[in-house]
């Protein structure tokens, strides 16, 4: 699906070398905060996946922890960011504190 | 606000360096808050619809949100976008040589250990973008093969060689430098991998800018030699800076197109004045000159007129005639033969491993049989 033709027989790809899997990694700033995705990277193996991640995404201390996740294992909501899928939660505004009108005088709620 | 502000040289390190820091960070904020706010357009499309694919892309970019690897973009987005960050990717990677050429004659301990961090640093810039390249659908193996085949371009600055310590220091303050005044706006960018990338890399790129400004400022201040070396660097670098900027507006090709995808946000020409206008005052704290000799404040422009660089020198430069062309290539191409064997025994050990978690996977289902 790549837009550069490519003569593929003079690559060395074509002579049955495989390209290493693509690994995303997830990476916690600090305790107390979720891990995020930072970027992805090549590598053969989830050691060294790990051990790449730390080298790309964390020389300066961005990182408390790190996930590495293979790509090809991530199951993706849609062909694109904005879908049918997400529409169920749009007509339920009732999942919101500020649908509810609370009297006057109520404290705490 | 570039060059404009003539505080007293001695209370100001670096200006410029942080008022673009400080643009990086705005474009992070608007990033946040663009993403915050709903498309106003573009409602319902159904799949197929090419029409309103379209016009919801079109309202993406306009509403200035980001362009996500899976939505739809038009063909030319994607081709034009994968050769450009191909491209800058290539950059970073070859730029790892001129000053890899010094680290192991850094003058000392903590010049080495500077160097070394910053040109880990260039590694990094490079694999964050083949990573967003990627995203558009190109795959890594094809774009390391266009570089080391020459079908694919890095930036021209990279074939001028390294002759000594202080050109070290000239890369840092001018090309790294002049690559931030490139990149910055580039964080504003309406992919949004390639713009994640940039805010990430600029961060990264003010630290290099200001290790090369220290090293030329130390020389400027130590022995004559010393002087006339970091002068003579800064002689050297200048225009071959400036050319960074890419042809001048009146002969540049598919700018407007990337102006109006919001790829691209300001022009070749008002990129090299920014720059220009940066370095005539930052010089003056250095105390070395601009090999310029019309280089002028000119008070109803409110900018420094400069004379252009070489154009003619700049092409022979990207078709391949350059003093280091051939030495970058045969380097970089040498060095990824080199990193077969690591390849292969990565995939072998990482295949061997699979198999013997298979293998005792069998054992253990066949003895709980
Ligand atoms: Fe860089
Ligand atoms: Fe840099």
């Amino acid at each position: 699906m790549t837009s550069q033709p490519t003569p593929a027989e003079q690559t060395p790809a074509a002579t049955g070398r495989a390209q290493w899997p693509l690994w995303e990694v997830f990476v916690r700033a600090r305790r107390g905060l979720s891990h995020t995705h930072a970027g992805s990277l090549h590598a053969p193996d989830a050691v060294v996946a790990l051990r790449n991640a730390r080298d790309v995404y964390t020389r300066r201390q961005e990182g408390v922890s790190i996930w590495v996740v293979p790509a090809a294992a991530i199951t993706a909501s849609s062909p694109d960011e904005k879908d049918a899928f997400f529409e169920p939660a749009a007509d339920k505004v009732y999942r919101h504190p500020t649908f509810y009108v609370v009297p006057e005088g109520v404290a705490h709620l | 606000m570039y060059g404009s502000d003539f505080e007293d040289p001695e209370t100001v390190g670096q200006p410029g360096a942080s008022a673009l820091l400080d643009e990086v960070e705005s474009a992070e904020r608007d990033l946040h808050e663009a993403a915050a706010r709903t498309v106003a357009t573009g409602g319902s499309t159904g799949p197929g619809a090419d029409a309103a694919l379209q016009d919801y892309f079109d309202a993406v970019i306009a509403a200035d949100q980001k362009i996500e690897p899976r939505d739809w973009m038009p063909g030319a987005y994607r081709k034009g976008l994968i050769r450009q960050i191909a491209q800058h990717a290539h950059s970073e990677i070859i730029g790892m040589q001129p000053e890899g050429n010094w680290i192991t004659r850094a003058p000392s301990l903590k010049r080495k250990a500077i160097l070394l961090a910053k040109v880990q640093d260039e590694a990094g810039h490079g694999l964050y973008l083949y990573a967003a390249a990627e995203t558009l659908g190109s795959s890594r193996d094809e774009l390391v093969e266009l570089l080391i085949t020459g079908r694919q371009k890095y930036s021209s600055i990279f074939n001028y060689p390294t002759l000594n310590w202080a050109d070290v220091g000239a890369i840092g303050w001018l090309v790294d430098g002049a690559a931030i005044v490139n990149q910055v706006p580039l964080c504003r960018c309406s992919y949004g991998p390639y713009a994640r990338a940039m805010i990430r890399i600029c961060k990264e790129e003010s630290f290099h800018q200001r290790q090369g400004f220290e090293i030329l400022y130390t020389l400027a201040r130590g022995t004559a030699a010393q002087r006339q070396m970091a002068q003579d660097a800064v002689d050297r670098w200048w225009y071959p800076s400036l050319a960074m900027f890419g042809p001048p507006d009146s002969d540049s090709t598919h700018s407007e197109q990337s102006m109006a995808w919001k790829i691209k946000r300001f022009s070749n020409d008002d990129l090299r004045q920014r720059f220009v206008d940066m370095c005539a005052q930052q010089a003056s704290v250095l105390g070395l000159s601009i090999p310029d000799p019309d280089l002028r404040w000119n008070e109803e422009r409110g900018a420094w007129d400069y004379r252009q660089p070489d154009y003619a020198e700049l092409f022979r430069v990207i078709k391949g005639d350059g003093p280091c062309n051939r030495q970058r290539l045969r380097h970089r191409r040498q060095a990824h033969e080199d990193g077969a064997w690591v390849r292969d025994a990565g995939s072998a050990y990482a295949a061997k491993q699979a198999a013997r978690r298979a293998g005792k996977r069998a054992t253990e289902q066949v003895a709980a049989a």
